[in-house]
This record gives C-alpha cells, structure tokens and sequence, in this order.
C-alpha cells in the first residue's frame, strides 16, 4: 500500500474544519436576556436613583446590560460580575453591599437593635412580675397565728 | 405591711452596646450626608486634586499640571450632548496644544469601558481620557450630570464652572484665553 503524503492529509484536515466536522472549540452560548436580568436585578442604575438595573431605560443601563451580557459570554460567573462593577463604579451599584469596612455596620446594627429590644423587653416584665410577689404584705405575726390554729384544728378532725 | 426594698436598677448589656452602635451609625450617617451634601465648587476655591489612569495606560494627575491651564471635561458615551461637545473640545485641544500651556482631561463618568473607546475613537478626541473609578472625581467636584466642565487657572483655583454642554469654540477659547493673559 502506498503511504499518504503529508500535503494530504493536512488536506483532508483542513476541509474537514472548514465543513465543520471536527469541532475546534465549543461556542460559548449568548446569555439570554434572563440571565443578564438575573444579574441586573441586583444591580442599580448609576444615573437614577433607586431605579434597578433590569428595568432601567436609560442608555447607561443599556450599556451596562450589555457589559454583563459580554462577561457572562466570557465565562465570568455571577460573583465575579458583581464584584467587577463594584471595583469600578462602587458598593452603591450593588443591591446587596458587598461585607467589607463598614459595610458591616448595616448588617450588625439591626441585629444589636433587635437583642437591645429583647433584653430591654425581657427585663421590663421581669420587674413587671417581680413586684407582684415583692410587694404582696408580709402576714403579720397575728394572721400567722390564726393560720397555725386552723391547720392544727384540721388535723385534730382528721 | 413590709414590702421590700428594690435596689438601683442597672441598664441592660445588650441596651448599652445597641445604643453605642446606634451613636455610631449615626455619627457615619450624618458624615457621610453632609460630605455628600450637594454643595457645588465655587470659583476661586482650589480645585480638588485627582489623578487617573487614561485609557492609553498613562497615568494622569492634575497636580502635576500647575502652572498650566487645565480643563476637566465629565463625559460618558451615553450621554449624547457630551458628544456633540466633544468636538469643540477636540478643536479647541488642538488650536492651544503647540503652546503647552493647556492641558485638557477628559473624566469618563459610570461608563463602560467598550463604549468608552469606541466613543473616543469614533469622535478622534485626543487629549487623555480616563474612568473615573467609583466616580470619586465626579464626587470631588459635586458632578451633578454629565457635561460638565472645570476650567482651572494656572494657581491650581477654579477659575470656570461650565454646566451643560460648549454649543462652541468661542465660550471655552475665550476662558483659557482670559487666563493665559493672566502673568
């Protein structure tokens, strides 16, 4: 038999890649609209106030979809997008500030507020109850007395 | 009738440490609100320092510009009459930029950095542009929307506060040049 030229085969392998039968590289599929939104949503307008990305009409917010669009088509993950907008335009852009410096301060207070108001709410009826028992008389020498009688009579009758 | 004695009552821990954080939240708050408050530049005041890295990869800082006559354009690629403007920019740049003795900058406000090039190339604006990271710059001056413009005299003060866009060369060339006769 005899042996295939080089010049052929390189050939034959370059048609098969222009036909497409070998497959070079898988295509990164486009991110759809849902999932640039998924990602937007947490994400506010840089123009307008209060405005959530996704719902944004402004030509800013275009832009910026688009830029999430192009970094998920990259392969970036949701965290990574996130934290590059953060990076380059500020904490502010995101719904939900990134745990750092005193970014802290938003999540901790809230829960110190809460314990404050359960310790203060606790105490507060404990002193409520408290005097109840506190100030009940002290039975006097001669109620006692009586009371001593009667439960000796009780058991003389049993 | 006894009733018992109660003793001073004591303020609970968790009372104590919510209403420190509490002090201190709204210590930050009412800082940050009134770092923030929209008290715009006047003129004659000195301007805020910046620097910024353009998108050539240069390192720009206006400090390193006193004694010149500097403008600081706030644009984005959105923003349709920064675009419009950008061209009597460009000319202007051009008419002093054999004289050296003006600098324009160009700070691009929450834009993407895609846009942002294609936006310079398309214009062929060539003075340096940056990001304005954080939009610190834009904070610095009380940057209310984009165009605006700072025109700074040669000591480092305000000299020109141009909100809106240039609809011409006369406006900004008669600026630099009532701060160039200046000695």
């Amino acid at each position: 038999m005899k042996p295939i030229p080089f010049l052929k085969i390189l050939l034959i392998f370059i048609t098969l890649l222009t036909i497409g039968v070998i497959p070079v590289a898988a295509q990164q599929p486009v991110p759809s609209d849902d999932d640039v939104n998924a990602i937007a949503r947490e994400m506010f307008c840089p123009v307008c106030e209060n405005t959530p990305l996704d719902v944004c009409p402004t030509k800013a917010c275009s832009d910026w979809r688009e830029e999430i669009r192009d970094k998920l088509a990259q392969g970036w993950s949701e965290a990574e997008i996130k934290s590059y907008f953060a990076e380059r335009y500020g904490d502010q852009t995101l719904a939900q500030p990134p745990l750092r410096g005193l970014n802290w301060l938003l999540f901790l207070l809230p829960l110190c507020v809460i314990t404050a108001a359960v310790t203060i709410y606790v105490s507060f009826l404990r002193r409520k109850m408290a005097p109840q028992v506190q100030n009940q008389p002290v039975p006097s020498s001669s109620e006692n007395h009586y009371v001593d009688r009667l439960e000796q009579e009780l058991k003389h009758r049993d | 009738m006894n009733t018992q004695n109660t003793a001073p009552r004591r303020l609970p821990f968790g009372f104590i440490i919510a209403f420190i954080l509490l002090a201190i939240f709204l210590g930050l708050l009412f800082g940050s609100l009134s770092k923030n408050k929209n008290t715009s530049l006047k003129i004659g005041q000195p301007a805020p320092d910046f620097s910024f890295t353009s998108y050539d990869g240069e390192t720009v800082s206006l400090a390193d510009f006193r004694g010149k006559v500097v403008v600081v354009n706030f644009w984005a690629s959105w923003c349709q009459p920064c675009a419009e403007e950008a061209l009597y920019l460009e000319k202007v740049w051009q008419k002093y930029l054999p004289g050296e003795q003006v600098v324009f900058l160009g700070v691009d406000y929450v834009d993407t950095e895609s846009k942002a090039r294609q936006y310079l190339q398309g214009l062929h604006i060539s003075y340096p542009n940056g990001p304005d990271l954080k939009s610190s710059i834009s904070r610095d001056y009380h940057v209310s929307g984009v165009p605006e413009t700072y025109v700074i005299a040669p000591d480092g003060r305000l000299a020109f506060i141009k909100i809106g866009p240039f609809t011409s060369t006369v406006e900004l060339t008669e600026m630099i040049d009532s701060l160039l006769i200046i000695p």
